[in-house]
């Protein structure tokens, strides 16, 4: 019992520590990725001793500079929501990486551990109903800061992302369909097959963007929005809003936000390399060793490097989708709110219903 | 563990649902209504309920309460504008109804065997359970609820669009 609990208790700080000094890296790489699109130079300042190494300790100098500043709440603000709705956007992000796989099952010390912290039957629909939650943190903050551009921007925020929640929950209803259940490890696990072509093993694996293209891009489109990233940032839209929502914080409150959108995209990044990536899956690479595609030679590896190289392979696909974010982010223009509502519910839920008529017409003809 | 986190989630969905109904302000009211409904889903989560849990958190919590939220900070009432007159009448309804609900609870309570309850099936609470009840058992309950929520839809949009027209 206390060997379980050592590993729960491991498993909770290695996702925690991961994810937080991702988020916070992000903040660096937000800075730097638009600068090189926009032929800029970039962050290259906070030296230590003088050592800048590209302006890697920016994040650093920021926490201590939101650390050192002034917690300023305005005079006719509501004190409580006003402090508690950072914490509400900032937790439930965290809580949603509970349910994502970062890797395969371990066998360490006699006994087998699968890496999620909790492998929950309900699995995705977790993930939706702690992210629904992140809308109270913006509703909140623009509600109490008792300025008309933070209730706007709260306005805005919670008209989207209440719309954006079906699309996303509606978009993985094929995905459900596709692999047979809603828990994340049995749909990572899924992918590790092969699409077989009239009985032919074709050596391509049934990764979730092969199996369900259109929900992959729909998925995006709806998870973008309920980040409240560009091109959907009408919530803080600075050039009519301030900063929308989080326009009354400053210090550690206004870091908090900060933190709050870049998990966030730690987390979708997560969600969709499980989803429609294969999880910690690496084509070919199966619990025995490497499958050399086209032949029946399998090289074998040791069972601790595989599961070391699926945990590594799962950080890097998320890396590369945190990636793909930045540049959408960095790239489109604002949409403007009326055309963000239209999108939502004209363009993208029909097409995600359309998608799961479509996926249940083709799961029934390849029964016969 | 268990009965302690019972007791303690029972506590914070009694104590929020009180504070819910002595609040003057509106959006501390609704935030205090989110609080029941998280500790509800906590107490699902305690009989095994996982799914049932999830949703009530997905759709109480995360869609039904930001929309009222929306409702209330789009009004944006003060003071004055939300409470008209006629007070005395709905505090003495409001009692009377209490009490009613409260001996209706006692009668409920009576009735109950004292005795330990069925041990439950092994995939009791999942998803795959959950479906096959509502998709063979309760399928024209099932049916019937989805026409209903249609015919809601359906009236929202004629009576919105009656105002836009």
């Amino acid at each position: 019992m206390p060997m379980d609990a050592a590993f729960v208790a491991a498993k909770i700080g290695f996702v925690f520590f991961t994810v937080l000094n991702l988020a916070g890296l992000l903040g660096w790489v937000e800075r730097k990725q638009s600068a090189l699109m926009q032929d800029r130079i970039g962050a290259n300042r906070a030296p230590i001793f003088g050592i800048t190494l590209i302006g890697l300790f920016h994040p650093l100098a920021d926490a201590i500079k939101a650390f050192t500043k002034e917690d300023f709440i305005p005079a006719r603000a509501n004190k409580v929501l006003h402090t508690l709705a950072p914490l509400l956007a900032v937790v439930p992000a965290f809580t949603a990486f509970a349910v994502i796989p970062f890797g395969d099952t371990m066998t360490l010390a006699g006994k087998t551990v699968s890496l999620v912290i909790a492998d929950l039957d309900v699995g995705v629909l977790f993930v939706f109903a702690i992210m629904s939650l992140a809308a109270y943190g913006v509703v909140l903050a623009g509600w109490s800061s008792w300025n008309n551009f933070s209730l706007l921007g709260g306005l805005r925020a919670s008209a989207q992302m209440l719309s954006y929640e079906i699309v996303m929950g509606l978009t993985l209803v094929g995905v459900f369909m596709t692999y047979g259940s809603l828990q994340l490890t049995a749909i990572a696990r899924a992918q590790g097959e092969f699409f077989t072509f009239g009985g032919v093993n074709t050596w391509i694996p049934k990764w979730g963007i092969l199996t369900q293209p259109v929900a992959f891009f729909l998925f995006m489109a709806a998870a973008i929005a309920e980040s409240k990233r560009a091109p959907f940032d009408v919530a803080e839209a600075e050039s009519e809003l301030v900063a929308g929502y989080f326009t009354e914080y400053s210090g550690m409150k206004f870091l908090m936000f900060w933190m709050g959108e870049f998990v966030e995209i730690v987390v979708i990044s997560g969600l969709v390399a499980t989803l429609f990536f294969g999880g910690w899956q690496i084509p070919w690479l199966a619990r025995d060793g490497f499958h050399v595609p086209l032949t029946d030679v399998v090289i074998a590896l040791p069972a601790m490097l595989i599961t070391l190289a699926g945990v590594g392979a799962f950080w890097t696909k998320v890396m590369i989708l945190i990636w793909l974010q930045m540049t959408i982010r960095w790239t489109l223009p604002r949409f403007r709110y009326d055309q963000i509502m239209r999108m939502g519910w004209k363009m993208l839920l029909p097409l995600s219903l359309a998608n799961i008529f479509v996926t249940g017409l083709v799961i029934l003809l390849l029964k016969d | 563990m268990e009965q302690t986190m019972f007791y303690v989630f029972a506590a914070v969905a009694l104590g929020s649902s009180l504070a819910m109904v002595m609040q003057r302000n509106p959006v501390t009211a609704a935030m205090n209504l989110v609080l029941t409904m998280f500790s509800l889903a906590a107490l699902f989560v305690l009989l095994q309920a996982h799914f049932l849990a999830v949703i009530q958190l997905l759709v109480y919590a995360g869609a039904v309460m930001v929309l009222f939220l929306f409702v209330i900070m789009f009004l944006n009432l003060t003071d004055d504008q939300m409470m008209p007159g006629r007070r005395s009448i709905l505090h003495v309804a409001g009692v009377a109804l209490a009490i009613y609900a409260l001996l209706q609870l006692r009668e409920l309570i009576e009735r109950t065997p004292a005795s330990a309850p069925k041990p439950l099936a092994a995939d009791f609470g999942t998803t795959a359970a959950i479906g096959k009840l509502l998709f063979s058992d309760y399928l024209l309950p099932f049916e019937i609820t989805s026409v209903l929520i249609l015919a809601a839809i359906v009236g929202a949009v004629v009576l919105a669009k009656r105002r836009i027209d």
